[in-house]
């Protein structure tokens, strides 16, 4: 393939562009590594002395060393990224797992409520998280709860603590349950076109040497949809990770996550700008590598699911 | 016969857990919070304790000039972004649509901006923003001008901005598929007749991206009414309220206010009004199916 010669101002424009869309984060990168005093007096953009005493401060409570900067470790930074990775890996593999089981029923069988599932799906994937935070809300607090009465309410108040009956909020699995539920539309959608896509007369080969469905699924079918698979994990682990609105809802003080944390920072008058940059880098900086390393995936993913309609 | 019976049951097994979650996790609540938005309802009671009311949170909400001053501000973030994200998407993929060396890695530098959480973008633009230090005022009064007043006088704009930076590129990628994707005769045979770039754009180029563009804009559409974090985090629906769009004004009431009969009430506007969008998106997707069936028919016809 041969390349055609551009222009210069072409050229210029596209690096105008680059610096526009990579500025900002650059920007913030660079601002994690200064003091407070630099990021306010300003004097210059690119000549300082880096330091990493923010990142100290954010990560105080899973540091082995205490930073000699700290007095008393009030940002449990580290704590919020452990809930917030388990939170997003569990809720994107359970959200893979199921969501491509049910594209598959929805693209190879015709069955009674097909149409119904299919139309469903399609509907729910507009559902805003603002919409549910009430009904969440009220429901993982008053209705999804096991009474302290019961056996396994009082084994789980006897063996964990607490007070009142067992909830659903404040737990980790009630918002990985959110979660899975707002991804699995889109997870569906997007997976049926990939699913097309396979040769009926592989699983019918395979049907014949004498699998069964699940075993076809499983080894015919799961492998062959690997690039869409990747596609809908990233998608669904972005959403989980960077949701603030369901969590700080859902979450108590031992659950929060880090956009919770982030958010609880910013909110108070005196913004400590270089911590607050450095929390904000750690938190984009999974979703950052996962681009840098699955770009093709991702934008195959989007035009699959924008193209599909 | 017992295989029968399996085979019949099979993609029920298949569906089952999805259906099972959603229906706990994604119905079940949407039917909770319709049920409870006749209610009035505070957080300190179950639903069952709280006194049946009717529609009147409902007619409160239509006449609550706050709920339409956010249902306004809602509407034109959601028209302008998409309005903006489209016309400099659409553009900048016509512009780019050469075969040019390193597309892939300026594809991947375009995609950054969507990955990142929105709550950690409304943090960089909030410092961008910000009076003093930030970095436009700092720039601005570098070369001698007064600063602005981003995210006071200006917050809408300012968090409009915001949201087309994020959000451009996925308009610019899924055109820039679509036009890689059109067929290269159409456009060989403009070339021939010596049609000028322009020509070919707009008789050719846009009005083959039209499907695609479409759905594109719809389904922004759709996500800019979800948008809730980046505005939090830079402006908490002020200054007054300037930004409060729904999705904001539903959990301020939930939390602050502590209504949730009228929280869910303004759940539901919302809910209706996203349906109406995705209804049109459904419409137009079959109308450009049966189009193409259509066309698909006369050219067998033809030969």
């Amino acid at each position: 393939m041969s390349y055609e010669r551009q222009n210069p101002a072409f050229y210029a424009l596209l690096v105008a562009l680059i610096f526009m869309a990579v500025g900002p984060i650059v920007l913030m990168f660079a601002n994690s590594f200064k003091l407070d005093v630099d990021i306010i007096s300003g004097t210059s953009g690119l000549l300082f002395l880096p330091t990493i005493q923010n990142y100290e401060t954010a990560l105080c409570d899973v540091l082995w060393y205490e930073p000699d900067h700290i007095d008393f470790c009030a940002l449990k930074f580290g704590g919020a990224f452990i809930n917030s990775l388990i939170i997003a890996l569990v809720s994107t593999a359970l959200t893979l797992v199921i969501g491509c089981m049910a594209a598959y029923a929805l693209v190879r069988f015709r069955f009674m409520g097909r149409d119904t599932a299919s139309l469903t799906t399609l509907m729910v994937r507009m559902v805003p998280p603002a919409v549910l935070l009430v009904p969440v809300f009220g429901l993982w607090n008053n209705e999804f709860c096991i009474g302290k009465t019961t056996w396994l309410g009082s084994l789980i108040r006897e063996s964990l603590g607490g007070r009142g009956d067992v909830c659903l909020a404040g737990t980790h699995s009630g918002i990985i349950l959110v979660y899975v539920a707002m991804n699995l539309p889109f997870v569906i959608w997007i997976l049926q076109s990939f699913i097309v896509q396979v040769p009926r007369s592989l699983e019918e080969a395979a049907r014949v040497d004498g699998a069964g469905p699940f075993q076809v699924f499983f080894k015919v079918v799961l492998p062959l949809i690997k690039p869409g698979l990747a596609a809908a994990a990233i998608f669904t682990f972005r959403i989980a990770w960077n949701e603030y609105l369901l969590a700080s809802a859902l979450s108590d003080r031992d659950t929060k996550t880090v956009p919770i944390l982030i958010v609880n920072n910013m909110s108070e008058f005196n913004v400590e700008w270089g911590v607050i940059m450095a929390t904000g880098m750690l938190l984009a900086i999974p979703p950052i590598i996962f681009t840098l390393f699955a770009s093709r995936q991702i934008i195959t993913g989007m035009t699959a699911g924008a193209v599909k309609g | 016969m017992a295989t029968k019976g399996i085979n019949r049951l099979t993609p029920y097994m298949f569906m089952a857990p999805a259906a099972i979650i959603m229906g706990i996790a994604l119905l079940y609540p949407l039917g909770y919070m319709v049920y409870g938005s006749f209610r009035d309802w505070n957080p300190s009671q179950t639903i069952g304790e709280s006194e049946f009311v009717g529609l009147k949170n409902y007619i409160t909400l239509f006449y609550d000039p706050a709920f339409r001053e956010s249902l306004s501000v809602t509407l034109t973030f959601a028209f302008a972004v998409v309005f903006a994200e489209l016309l400099l998407g659409v553009g900048l993929a016509l512009l780019l649509d050469r075969n040019i060396r390193g597309m892939s890695i300026l594809r991947t530098l375009f995609i950054l901006p969507m990955m990142i959480a929105p709550v950690v973008v409304g943090l960089m633009w909030r410092y961008m923003y910000h009076p003093t230090v930030g970095t436009f005022n700092r720039f601005l009064e570098s070369i001698g001008l007064e600063g602005v007043d981003w995210l006071g006088q200006h917050a809408l704009m300012s968090v409009i901005i915001a949201d087309v930076w994020q959000w451009t590129p996925f308009i610019f990628i899924l055109s820039l598929a679509a036009l890689q994707s059109l067929p290269r005769s159409a456009l060989e045979a403009a070339r021939i007749d010596g049609a000028t770039p322009w020509q070919q754009i707009i008789h050719i180029k846009l009005p083959l991206m039209m499907p695609v563009l479409i759905v594109t804009a719809l389904l922004r559409l759709i996500d800019a009414f979800k948008v809730l974090e980046v505005i939090l985090v830079m402006t908490e629906g002020g200054p007054g309220l300037s930004t409060e769009i729904v999705a904001l004004r539903i959990s301020r009431t939930a939390t602050e206010f502590r209504e949730l009969g009228t929280a869910a009430a303004m759940s539901n506007y919302l809910l209706i009004l996203l349906l109406l969008l995705t209804l049109s998106m459904f419409a137009v997707t079959k109308l450009q199916e049966a189009r193409a069936a259509r066309l698909a028919r006369q050219i067998q016809e033809e030969d």
